[in-house]
Formats: C-alpha cells, structure tokens, sequence
C-alpha cells in the first residue's frame, strides 16, 4: 500500500484548518506513511478523535472516521474494536482532550486494554478554543487566564507517561514530530502492539505556545538508548518522571496484558464482526422456557 | 379466635410480607408465587424497599387470583411481618385494615394488636430451631401461606428440591421437613377458618413468570442487542446484570463503563461499527448521557437506551417510582434531532417494545428510549409463553461501494448506513456539522438541509410509524382516561371495579411522537382526564404540545410519593 493510498486530498479539496507551520502537517504525514508501511488498507483502518485542532486529523486522511465529541475519542474506539476485532482502530487527538474533559476515559481505558491506539498531540496548550493552558502546560507558562504578572500556569503538569506507567498501560511511548522517521517508528510499533497502546506525540503550537517551540522540543528532549529495556517498569517509571531532559521512545511495554476484546469471551469460537451475527432464535427460545419460577 | 372466611367472594387475595432487609421476603415471594403458579393460580408480586441492604422495612406483596391481575393495592388480606417494625409500617401507609388476617410470630406483632381478631401467632423461629437452625423460618412460613391457598403439595416439594439442590441432599431434606411442618400449621389455620379458595386455570401452569426487568432484557436479545454499556444505577442495573449473565450464550460484549458519559459514547461507538447496543440507566446517569444523545443525533447513529425512571430531582429515591423523565427524555440534548420513546405498560410490551427499538433505532439512525419505572421493574406476574415464531430483525446496513456517502440526501430522508470493514467504501461520521460525505462544513445552506433531514424529515417518519394508544374500557365514552407506561394495568383493574360505563382508558405505549389519530380521538370525549405519576403532569403537555388538546387541572391525578398508584386510588378518583 502506498502512502498516497491514505490521502484524501488529491480526491477533494480541502482548506485544512490547521496554521501554516503547525506541527499537525507532519504527523499527518507520518501517518499515512505509517499505515501505509503496515500494510493496511484504508478500509481496515478507523481514526476517531474528539474535539479541537488535532482531532480534526481524521478528516485530512482517507480512512473510515469517527469524529466525536471533545474528549470522547477512546470510548467509541474501544467498542469499534469491541464490535469488529478485525479493525485497526486509532484514536487520536490533543491534550486537552485526551487528558483534560477525556482524563477519566484514558485511565479507564488503559486498565481495560482494548487494542487500539491513542496518539495525543501534545502542544501543552488548547490551540482552538484560542490559547488556554492544557493539562500538560508547565507551570509557569503564560496563558489568557494565567497572566504573566501572576506567575503563569500553577498547578502541576500532568505526566501522561507515568500515568500510563502507574496503570500498567501495556504500551506507552513518547514522539517529537520534529524527527519524522523517528515519529513514524514509533507509530508502527504502537499500531502493530496487541493492546492499549499510547504515543504523546510532542508537537509544538506556533500560533500560541511562544515557550515551547521547536527549538525547545529540540533542546529538552533525548532518544532513549538502544539498551534499554521498556519491559523493566520500574526504571520506565523512573525515566518517566525525570525534569531534565525528557526521554523519548518506547519508555514500556507490558507484553502479556489480554484485550478487552479477547477478554469478553465474544471471540472465543466465533471470529466473526458482530454486524455478521444473527439473533440465536433457539437459544432464546430455550431460555424464555427456562423462566417458569420466580428468581 | 373467631373463625373468618375471608375472600371467598372476592376474585383475589393479598398477601403482604414485610421486614427488614435481608429478612428473605424475597425467598418467601419467590416461592410462593411459583408455587401457586405451579398450582394453576394468577400471581403478581410486587416490591417496595429503602435504600438499604440490611434493615429498614420493605415490604413484598403477592397477590393471587383467579384471573390476570398486575397492581398494587392497598387491601392486604394476609400480612405476614417479619419483625416489630412491620404492621405498624403498613397501618402508616393505610394498608392494614379490619379485615387484615395477621400471620406471625409473637415477637413481630405488637402488643396492641395481639388483641385483635384474626391474629394467628406462628412461632416459626421456635419451629425452625427445633429443625436445627433458624435459615428455615422462611421455608415454614411459605409452607403456611401456600397451604392456605390449598396450593399444590408436590410443586412445593419440587420447588424446594430444585432451589437447594446445589447446596446438597441434606439441605433440600431439612427444607422439605421444614416445609412440611408449614403445611401442618396452615391445616391448623384453615380449620380455624382461615382459608382462601381462589378458582385455578390448568393453563397458568405452564406459564412464565417475568419481571420488567426480565421481559426488557430479553427484548433486547429478541432485537439483536450484542453489546451494552452502562454503569450501574438502580433500577435499571437489572438489565445490566441480565445480559452480563447470559452474556456468553447470546454472544454480547459488557462493558460496565466508568460513567454514563462513556456508556453513552460506547453504544455510539458500537452501533457505528455495526453491534446492536443498549445501554440501561436511570435518570440521574441520564443526565450525563445528555451530550451523547446529541452525538447520536447528529451522527444519525442508531442508538437505544433504557431509561428506568425514580424519583429525582438528583438522587432523589433511590428505590421508588415515578414517571418523572419524560420531559427529560423529550428534551435531552443540545440542538435538535428527532428521537422516539416507548413506555411499555405490560410485559408483553416491555419485551416487544424492547426488541421493536432496536428495530426502529436501525431504520430511521435515530435514538429510542425506552421509558420504564421501577415499579414495572420490579413487579413480577405469569405471562403465557412469548411466541417467538414469526420473529426476525430487521437488515438496514449496506455493504458500501467506491462512491459511498454516509450522509446521502435521498429521497425517503434516511441515508444508507455502511459500517467501516464491509465493502469498499469508507464511513465517516461527525459531530460536527458534515457534508454528504461526512465531512466537516461550513456551508450554511448544506447545513439547513443536513437539519431538515435529521429533524424533519425522520420525525415525519417516525410519527408514521408510531403505534396508536390502546383504546378500553366502556365502548363509546363520554369521558377519557389518559395513562402511559407502567399504569396500564391499575388502570384497567380500576375502571373495572368502578363499574363506570361512560368512561375509557386510553393508554400510551408510545410516548413520543404520538400517533396521528389521538387529537381526533381526545376530540371526540366530552370530558379528558390522565393519571401520572408525577408532579406536573409532564405527558398532558405532551399532549398538549402534540395535538392542542388540554387536560384541565382539575381532571389530573398525580402521585409522587415515591409509590406506585393503589387500585383504590384510582377507583376514588373515577367515582369522585
Ligand atoms: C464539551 C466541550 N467543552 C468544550 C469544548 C471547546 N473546545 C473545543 S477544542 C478544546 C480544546 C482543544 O485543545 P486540545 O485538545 O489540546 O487540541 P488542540 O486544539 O490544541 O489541537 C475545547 C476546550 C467543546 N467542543 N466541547
Ligand atoms: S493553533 Fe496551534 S496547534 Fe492548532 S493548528 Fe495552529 S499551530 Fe497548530
């Protein structure tokens, strides 16, 4: 399959919202590239996203779509796999959204593990509502409802990967889009895992986060060695929560986690879709029998 | 102790058990009205309880008869309490009266009423010791109501044996003794005169008895439900539970989801991707499955909810009744889209209804609610067996080609649904207002058109196909009676026992949009009046809204008590 295969632009033409130079192009880029290498076909794959400029992703790739409601993403993603196992279901969209209104929704589907994908674009702000501080902005940074004069963003910045961690996700990763290659590498390691799998994609704001910006992605982050070993917890809990510098790569894999979808015993004997069953007329026959005494 | 005949007149009789919580009223119950189903008799059992799992005093009313009765009424013939809080309980809410035979022991039956008449002292606890260990209590107690009613020995025994089988041989032995010893003291007592001869029909035999709990739960199955998602709230969490049971059987993926606000989203998620999914809730989850619902509506995503009412507002009464989400449903959701509600009144139209969601959800990519209360729930009665002979669930997806558009503008207003995986084309869906394609828009004019299709359009289509209200009662009325859901049958029973010949019933199954013939049919009586339970009288503004028609103040009967309509009740307000 051809990246060009997932392009929807040569097919409509679309005024994409996104601001000239925002990182969003290139994710969108190493996307299709992605899938393409996977070796999926459009049909096979759904992109559900929430609300915001991320989220809009789904629209500028030529898949099968889910554009939900702002933070909502991983619920309808989790039962698309849930209803047809056969899919390859990617959730993607900002921080705000995955971690702000979606926070309860990504703990919760972590601890369920359905096998698909959340990809976050992490630009530590809300791009379209106009420059909010989001769940990860680090304090100090200077919003609209944080004034400079009043020492920025208070509170703590949420860190998605130790989160992550804590829960036994079964896949967690960081990205920063200014290395595509790297980007795309880890993106088809995270669509391939079996399970939950969660990629923070660093992506700078050009329009509103002024702090942090590529050169400051660039300046603060580093590639996690070829030695280590993302199966060991406790030191990708470590490197998760390091201040410095921060890692980026594959921090953990919890290889042997099973599905949702192979836990709920649907599966089991029967591979197929649930769009392809029928009602068990006999089965229910005999149960309405069977209901001839108070319970 | 002056020997009573009662009910030998009457067509049924009311046993009331009542005590705390994890007491067993529910063990007691549940044999007997299998038992005297077993036996050839009508049974409707009925449950009234706090929020509480140990303590407090609930009470479980059984009532036999020799044809189909399913209300709750305040006569109770026999009232069987458990412990010192229960007789003053039911004379509190009116439901003790002269004529009330009271079966207990000492120690649950106040001193001021020792004295009275028709007291019969039981020392179950005593009995059951001298068996070993007070757990058998229960059984001696069933066996005495049962023998009262001269219920069929065998069935009793077959009962039991079935009930403790897993709990082995020794057990079922000392039940069966204890059971026996039942059956000795209510010789006793209908020596004294204490006997209730209700006429059997050999058919009830082989009858089911259900809950609205069961009967919607096995609507779901009937209508293809393979997934649910819901998080738990009382009273709907019965459905939950059923389908999780049978789960594997039926071949439906559970997701107990962390909150209502993902359920919602999960049913969407599901439906999209082509399952048939419910998920059940009560008024308060509803309340965050508002944004989800508009979702549904603008994605035309089929989507179909089970909204069991309680009291409100908030938490409300966790464990009663009322019809007080109506509007809730009607006007859930920001913007606006067309959606359907059922409130079935039997259980016959909770299992149709039910499966008939699905059914209709899929046809028009709309939302349908259906609309119970813990009452219906909760109430369990024999229904003959549910034909399932000429069912079948309706196909409505596509297999999609190159060319496909989610959003079609088609002639009848409903776009073909594909689900993504199944042809070659792709499915896009969005929240956002969308082109044919399913794509985000601006255009102001595809807008205009996108809204006529998901309102317009589909409410014309649903109000088509929407089932008329059920006409009884007398045959050309003067004066109408309006109830919806989960009042049929107080209602039926009541207009019967009024003996009001200028009066009809006119009973809702489907709440919303109402069918077309009901303003020529409000149009016709001289005198409208509805029963609701709730405050305001939320569905005479339905109809008020739907066909112009108004139900004066006066002619309204409304409880929200927390408690279901008595018979009596109903029969003062027709002979007022
Ligand atoms: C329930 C709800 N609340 C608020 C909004 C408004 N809103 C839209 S996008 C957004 C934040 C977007 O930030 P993020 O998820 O980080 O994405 P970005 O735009 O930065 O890519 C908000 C608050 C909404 N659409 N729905
Ligand atoms: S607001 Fe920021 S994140 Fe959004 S498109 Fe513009 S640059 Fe990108």
């Amino acid at each position: 399959m051809e990246s060009k295969e997932f392009d929807i632009m040569d097919r409509v033409n679309y005024d994409i919202a996104w601001c000239p130079g925002c990182g969003n192009y290139q994710i969108r880029t190493v996307m299709m590239q992605a899938l393409a290498e996977l070796g999926l076909r459009p049909q096979e794959v759904v992109l559900v996203s929430g609300i915001g400029q991320a989220a809009k992703m789904p629209h500028y790739i030529r898949v099968n779509v889910f554009n939900g409601l702002h933070g909502r993403s991983l619920p309808p993603a989790a039962a698309i796999k849930a209803s047809n196992p056969h899919l390859t279901v990617i959730a993607e969209s900002g921080d705000g959204c995955m971690y702000g209104e979606g926070g309860n929704h990504l703990v919760h589907t972590i601890l369920r593990n359905p096998d698909i994908t959340a990809i976050v674009h992490d630009n530590m702000v809300y791009g379209l509502t106009k420059g909010q501080a989001s769940p990860t902005s680090r304090r100090g940074t200077p919003s609209p409802l944080h004034p400079a004069d009043r020492q920025g963003v208070t509170s703590e910045p949420l860190n998605p990967l130790a989160l992550a961690i804590s829960l036994n996700a079964s896949f967690v990763a960081r990205a920063f889009i200014g290395d595509q290659e790297q980007t795309k590498d880890i993106l088809k390691k995270a669509i391939r895992h079996r399970g939950f799998a969660l990629v923070d994609v660093f992506q700078p704001c050009v329009t509103y986060n002024k702090v942090n910006t590529f050169r400051w992605f660039k300046d603060n982050t580093y590639y996690l060695p070829d030695s280590y070993d993302p199966t060991d917890r406790v030191s990708a809990f470590q490197k998760a929560i390091e201040r410095e510098r921060l890692p980026l790569g594959v921090l953990y894999v919890s290889p042997d986690r099973p599905t949702f979808e192979e836990e709920s015993g649907v599966y089991d004997t029967d591979r197929r879709p649930l769009f392809q069953r029928e009602v068990d007329w006999k089965k229910l026959e005999a149960l309405i029998c069977s209901m001839k005494s108070a319970t | 102790m002056r020997p009573v005949v009662l009910a030998r007149m009457r067509r049924d009789v009311s046993v009331v058990l009542a005590g705390a919580a994890g007491q067993g009223i529910e063990t007691v119950g549940g044999m007997l009205s299998t038992v005297l189903k077993d036996s050839g008799n009508n049974v409707f059992t009925t449950r009234e309880f706090m929020s509480r799992i140990r303590g407090g005093t609930n009470t479980l009313q059984v009532r036999v008869s020799s044809h189909r009765v399913a209300a709750y009424c305040l006569r109770t013939d026999i009232a069987v309490p458990l412990d010192r809080t229960a007789i003053p309980h039911l004379a509190k809410y009116s439901r003790l009266q002269e004529s009330t035979a009271i079966v207990g022991e000492a120690e649950a039956v106040p001193e001021e009423y020792q004295r009275r008449d028709r007291v019969h002292l039981v020392e179950f606890t005593q009995m059951a010791r001298e068996l070993g260990s007070k757990v058998y209590s229960n059984t001696i107690a069933a066996g005495v109501i049962l023998t009262l009613f001269n219920a069929d020995r065998d069935a009793g025994r077959a009962y039991l044996t079935e009930r403790f089988a897993a709990k082995g041989p020794e057990v079922v032995q000392k039940n069966l003794e204890a059971y026996e010893r039942g059956v000795m003291v209510g010789k006793r007592l209908t020596s004294e005169g204490l006997i209730f001869q209700i006429d059997r029909e050999e058919s009830v035999k082989e009858e089911l008895i259900l809950s609205g709990t069961d009967a919607v739960s096995l609507g779901a199955i009937a209508g293809g439900c393979n997934f649910v998602s819901s998080y738990p709230m009382s009273p709907s969490t019965g459905v939950l539970t059923f389908l999780a049971q049978r789960s594997q059987e039926f071949g439906i993926v559970v997701d107990q989801a962390e909150d209502e606000i993902a359920a919602i989203n999960k049913g969407i998620g599901a439906w999209y991707a082509g399952a048939r999914a419910i998920v059940t809730t009560s008024g308060g989850g509803f309340a965050l499955m508002n944004e989800g619902l508009s979702l549904a509506g603008m994605t035309e995503t089929p989507i179909v909810i089970h909204l069991a009412q309680r009291p409100g507002p908030a938490t409300g009464l966790p464990t009663r009744t009322e019809q007080g989400d109506l509007k809730h449903f009607l006007n859930a959701g920001h913007g606006e889209f067309a959606r359907a509600a059922f409130a079935p009144g039997t259980l016959h139209d909770a299992f149709h209804l039910t499966r008939r969601a699905f059914d209709l959800a899929d046809r028009y990519q709309v939302p349908v609610a259906i609309l119970t209360d813990q009452f219906l729930l909760d109430s369990s009665w024999n229904v003959p067996m549910i034909d399932l002979s000429d069912m079948s669930t309706e196909k409505h997806l596509v297999e999609t080609d190159d060319a496909y558009r989610r959003y079609r503008l088609t002639h009848d207003g409903v776009s073909p649904r594909g689900v993504p995986g199944h042809g070659a084309g792709l499915v896009v869906v969005d929240s956002d207002e969308h082109d044919e394609d399913g794509h985000i828009t601006e255009d102001l004019r595809v807008r205009s058109e996108m809204v006529r299709k998901r309102l317009h359009r589909k409410m014309e289509l649903l109000r088509r196909d929407s089932l008329p209200p059920e006409v009884s009662g007398a045959k050309k009325p003067d004066r109408l009676i309006i109830a919806w859901g989960s009042n049929y049958h107080v209602m039926r029973e009541a207009l019967e026992i009024s003996g009001r010949t200028d009066t009809g019933l006119l009973h809702f199954r489907q709440v919303y949009p109402l069918h077309e013939s009901v303003a020529g049919m409000l149009g016709d009586a001289d005198e409208v009046m509805i029963a609701e339970n709730n405050a305001t009288s939320q569905f005479a503004a339905v109809i008020h809204l739907e066909t112009g028609v108004r139900v004066p103040d006066s002619n309204r009967l409304l409880k929200y008590d927390g408690m279901p309509f008595s018979v009596e009740e109903v029969v003062g307000f027709l002979n007022r």
